[in-house]
């Protein structure tokens, strides 16, 4: 292991990053970049780690190749992927045993192994280069990019990257106002939710007079449906880091928490790694690079409410307490953690702050809408060809990430609805699509931006469903302290809950609209507020579905159970017997090469004979 | 000092002070249920809702919580304070219907039917007792567990506490258990009678049942059937005359 | 008894006795035990100076602990919303019906533990399961059996 020398002035890490950079150009091996996020490694990234090493030491290549263990890539339909670097060729969905082709095709004789390549879907074509896939090529990916570059475990990697060079600025060349300055130019809204313009947030806690100030990093990603938090924190830890050394430097703070959700292990795990490493170069700690300024980053794990992610509730858990969100005036900036002005952003907040500051205010405020500066991440995930994680400039329109990046709809189906915002946000139906995506519009269509979950929803979904879905969560992720927010979606469930099983009756939409705004109205905090959007949303604009369900209690998207019935369609059926054994009730019988027959009182609608054939012959209505 | 306006009228108060308070000092009605003179502000039963700032960018919060601050305009009586108010006296009456306190809140404002099922859990969490237990009597018997829909309040691991003294302060200030509604059974919830002096044994009990057997009967249901029936023999005089005529 | 409460007062002291500390060390706790035993609660509780009830609201507020013993094994299906929309709900019937016992539950045997998660953070690979920290990617209703069986042959 290689002595740490502690970085002990701004010019000592000037000269760190220009030897890293150097060190990076003049790489001579090429480099076999392995997606290895949660995800990538639920996918078996590991185990073509393995095999790649294996392969490598086999055939004696050591010097001609290494292999870089990254985060997440974002093209997660492709996992596990490999980017050959520097010639750029991406190879998806690799298996351990492709490992010896990679090895002995693509590094010795340079070849591109074509079956390993992605197909374009819309041409047919074989696409080698990353930057061609269709996934990619409307992205812009000034945040997520780098995690395709870079080893997260290894500082020396995002140094190599130009990382840290944004510190080494705001350190030596930009006053606290100056930083302040520039976040509040560029624009930068929150990330996290509901948007509140980064500058002026950290204004306002740099103006509060007090000794001790904190500043907090929200990584309680709680929106089902979103990850980029977990996926920045995997793939490029350093980066948040950076970005919230440079806060607590311009607001004034000394001490800076991490707010990790606890279901993701591996984030605290690099997160981790990165704050001991900072703290062993001299980038955390006493008089950082040789200024006065203090600043030392804890983790604190949370225990799984999605409260938490309200700023208020956030800072009682930090606190080891119930996290029950209080009421606001006092803000944060002003009252926070123990009492002490306190600055909370998010993750994605958090990352953008060193781009900033190194392309300066107007650059990053060049992209996005009049509104909405910069890019956001999205998670594209559901009933969607391509899932991942995209990264697009604000402004781009729905139909865009969903068909041009997202690659449309799998097995031919229609889409019906997007949903965005997570829990809080709302469903945006096909005659929408060509709605701009930023934090005004969606707000129009009773849809909140969020955290960037996007969930593609197609023919077969159930909007009635959907809504049921979200309340059942937010009842239970309710604190309980508001009879607003407690009840209030308790019993918006229950009658939700009713329509779908067929127990509906004529006025519970008005009445279900009327509590809906009583409960966002008469709620103290964010999560009872907005509580209501998921139903509201459904019923603007799939009311038709509602009243399917309740006056012809039929479920047209063949979801809900009471109201759905399975049967055989006899002319497809070809009698393969494929449907018989999944049944767990054995309310399928029949024999070789002859129609089967369903027995209605013994199915009990698990859909698994629907999933088991292959002809199409399984009907649901 | 500071100075708001509430309901259109200017009025001053010091730093520190609620919404509730200045309200309260100024003679100005705000409902209250979980708020009490006496303990730490909790701002859960949303019934001291007010509307602040102005159109279109107002809100409503609960004003036993907010603090009052320079220049903040408040209205005390919106629709939208009234709607959101009776919607919430709706939920607690669904899960405390023998609470005369919430029943009369009903009343008052004019809450006619509760549309949910009804729960008879006796109790919407207002947290009194908690905060009564803690912060009057000093001891830590009783407190929150769960949350949302799951949320209760009880003792630890649900058995008697070492730290409960039977004093009895939780049930003092109940909203729920400590006054009991006598009136209808949970079918539709909504009783009404005490604040419209109307005795609920006029539809529901017959004389052997009257709860005043013992004391002397009140005599409202003799004179309520005899006004009722003088009421019917009106209008059947008047629609004879009207035939008449 | 007393040895316990020495390994209980490990993890405070490791905190610094700090009130600040509780759900750290609740995690630990937690982690160790695989639940909160009462007695452990109640050696907390004197340790950091808070009162049982405020340790037991906590206890119960977030999702990460539980008052009742797991089971030995956990098996955590994913009920985002990605995976409701690819199905997850009928996986978890799946298995509620293979290991006959509800979400939430533990079997009687204390082998299993059934829970839901609200979202992992892998929905791109929905719907998922996670059992003993393995993640599961793309869960069908077919797969559900062969997943168990090959988790559980030993036993």
């Amino acid at each position: 292991m290689r002595k740490i020398k502690k970085i002990k002035t701004i010019k000592d890490l000037e000269q760190s990053i220009q030897s890293q950079i150097q060190a990076r150009k003049s790489e001579k091996k090429s480099v076999l970049t392995v997606s290895a996020g949660t995800c990538g490694q639920a996918r078996g990234s590991l185990k073509v780690i393995k095999s790649l090493e294996k392969a490598i030491k086999e055939q004696n290549l050591e010097d001609k190749v290494k292999i870089k263990v990254t985060g997440c890539h974002g093209f997660c339909e492709a996992e596990p992927n490999i980017i050959v670097q520097p010639v750029n060729i991406f190879y998806q969905k690799v298996q351990p045993k492709d490992a010896k082709d990679i090895t002995s095709e693509t590094i010795i004789n340079n070849k591109v192994i074509d079956q390993l390549l992605f197909t374009d879907l819309a041409t047919g074509k074989k696409v080698s280069n990353e930057n061609n896939i269709p996934f990619y090529k409307k992205q812009k990916r000034i945040i997520l990019g780098d995690n395709t570059l870079i080893d997260p475990t290894d500082m020396d990697d995002y140094l190599s990257i130009g990382g840290y060079r944004s510190l080494v600025k705001a350190l030596s060349d930009m006053t606290q106002e100056e930083i302040i300055e520039t976040v509040k130019q560029s624009g930068l809204r929150g990330r996290g939710g509901a948007g509140f313009p980064t500058g002026y947030k950290w204004e306002f806690a740099r103006k509060t007079k007090s000794d001790t100030k904190y500043i907090i990093c929200n990584a309680d990603e709680g929106d089902p449906g979103a990850y980029m938090d977990r996926s920045l924190l995997e793939g490029n830890p350093h980066r948040v880091l950076e970005g919230m050394i440079i806060g607590a430097f311009a607001i004034g703070a000394g001490e800076g928490y991490i707010y990790a959700r606890d279901e993701y292990p591996l984030a605290v795990e690099h997160i981790s790694l990165a704050i001991s490493k900072a703290e062993e170069m001299g980038l955390l700690g006493k008089n950082i690079l040789g200024t006065d300024f203090d600043f030392e980053v804890q983790i604190v794990k949370g225990a799984g409410a999605f409260v938490c992610g309200e700023e208020t509730a956030l800072i009682a858990s930090v606190e080891g307490r119930v996290g029950e969100p209080r009421q606001r005036p006092p803000f944060p900036a002003v009252k926070g953690l123990w009492g002490k002005p306190t600055n909370i952003n998010n993750v994605e907040t958090w990352a953008n702050i060193p781009l900033i500051i190194e392309k300066g205010a107007e650059w990053f405020s060049r992209i996005g809408t009049n509104g909405s500066k910069g890019t956001k991440i999205f998670s594209l995930v559901g009933k969607i060809n391509n899932t991942g994680l995209v990264e697009v400039p604000m402004g781009i329109t729905l139909r865009e990430i969903i068909f041009d990046i997202g690659g449309g709809i799998p097995g031919g189906k229609d889409f019906k609805a997007v949903q965005t915002g997570g829990p809080s946000g709302g469903c945006i139906p096909k005659e929408m699509l060509d709605l701009p995506v930023d934090y005004e519009s969606l707000a129009k269509v009773g849809s909140i931006m969020g955290s960037g979950g996007m969930i593609v929803m197609d023919e077969n979904t159930c909007m009635v469903d959907v809504a049921k879905f979200f309340l059942n969560f937010l009842r239970d992720e309710s604190c309980g302290k508001c009879i607003s927010c407690r009840e209030g979606t308790q019993r918006m469930w229950e009658i939700v809950t009713d329509i779908t099983e067929g127990k509906g009756k004529k006025g519970d939409l008005e009445f279900l609209e009327a509590l809906a705004k009583a409960t966002r109205d008469a709620s103290m905090c964010g999560l009872g507020q907005t509580a209501a959007n998921p139903v509201l949303s459904t019923i603007r604009h799939f009311k038709d579905e509602y009243e399917a369900h309740i006056k012809d209690k039929k479920c047209p998207a063949g979801v809900c159970k009471e109201l759905i019935q399975y049967s055989i369609i006899a002319e497809n059926c070809t009698g393969c017997l494929a449907c018989i054994k999944p049944c767990p009730q054995d309310a399928i019988t029949g024999e070789l090469k002859k129609v089967h027959v369903l027995d209605q009182s013994k199915c009990i609608k698990c859909g698994a004979c629907y999933e088991a054939c292959n002809f199409d012959a399984i009907k649901i209505e | 000092m500071i100075t708001l306006k509430i309901n259109g009228l200017e009025v001053k108060t010091e730093e520190g002070q609620t919404i509730l308070d200045v309200a309260k000092f100024y003679g100005l009605e705000i409902p209250t249920l979980c708020y009490n003179e006496g303990l730490s502000r909790y701002g859960g039963c949303r019934l001291c809702l007010v509307e602040i700032g102005e159109e279109p960018k107002t809100k409503l919060v609960s004003s036993c919580t907010y603090p009052a601050e320079e220049g903040l305009v408040v209205r005390t009586d919106t629709k939208r304070v009234i709607e959101a108010r009776k919607m919430m006296i709706e939920l607690m009456l669904s899960v405390a219907p023998g609470s005369k306190i919430i029943q009369d809140l009903a009343s008052k404002f004019g809450v006619k039917q509760v549309r949910f099922k009804i729960r008879n859990e006796e109790c919407i969490l207002c947290g009194l007792c908690v905060r009564m237990c803690a912060e009057q009597m000093d001891g830590r018997a009783i407190g929150f567990q769960n949350r949302g829909y799951k949320r209760k309040i009880s003792t630890p691991f649900d058995t008697r506490s070492e730290e409960c003294r039977l004093c009895g302060g939780c049930i003092y200030v109940c909203p729920a258990c400590q006054l009991r509604c006598q009136g209808p059974d949970a079918d539709t919830a909504v009783c009404n009678a005490c604040l419209t002096m109307d005795p609920t044994c006029l539809d529901f009990h017959d004389e052997l049942q009257c709860w005043m057997y013992d004391v002397g009967r009140c005599g409202t249901c003799i004179r309520e059937k005899t006004e009722e029936s003088n009421n019917k023999k009106r209008t059947q005089k008047s629609k004879q005359k009207e035939k008449n005529a | 008894m007393e040895a316990e409460e020495l390994k209980v007062k490990s993890y405070i002291t490791k905190y610094n006795n700090e009130k600040k500390a509780l759900i750290s060390i609740l995690q630990e706790v937690q982690e160790e035990y695989n639940y909160l035993p009462q007695e452990v609660l109640k050696i907390v509780s004197k340790a950091l100076g808070i009162p049982l009830i405020d340790i037991i609201g906590v206890a119960t507020f977030y999702r990460a602990f539980s008052l009742e013993p797991r089971g030995k094994h956990l098996i955590t299906v994913c009920l985002g919303t990605a995976c409701h929309v690819r199905g997850g709900p009928k996986i978890l019937e799946e298995f509620e019906r293979k290991l006959n016992i509800d979400a939430g539950e533990t079997s009687k045997d204390g082998q299993f533990s059934l829970e839901t998660v609200a979202c992992l953070g892998c929905c791109a690979i929905g719907p998922v399961v996670v059992i003993d920290g393995d993640y599961h990617a793309q869960i069908t209703i077919r797969k559900v059996g062969s997943i168990l069986k090959k988790h559980f042959k030993k036993e």
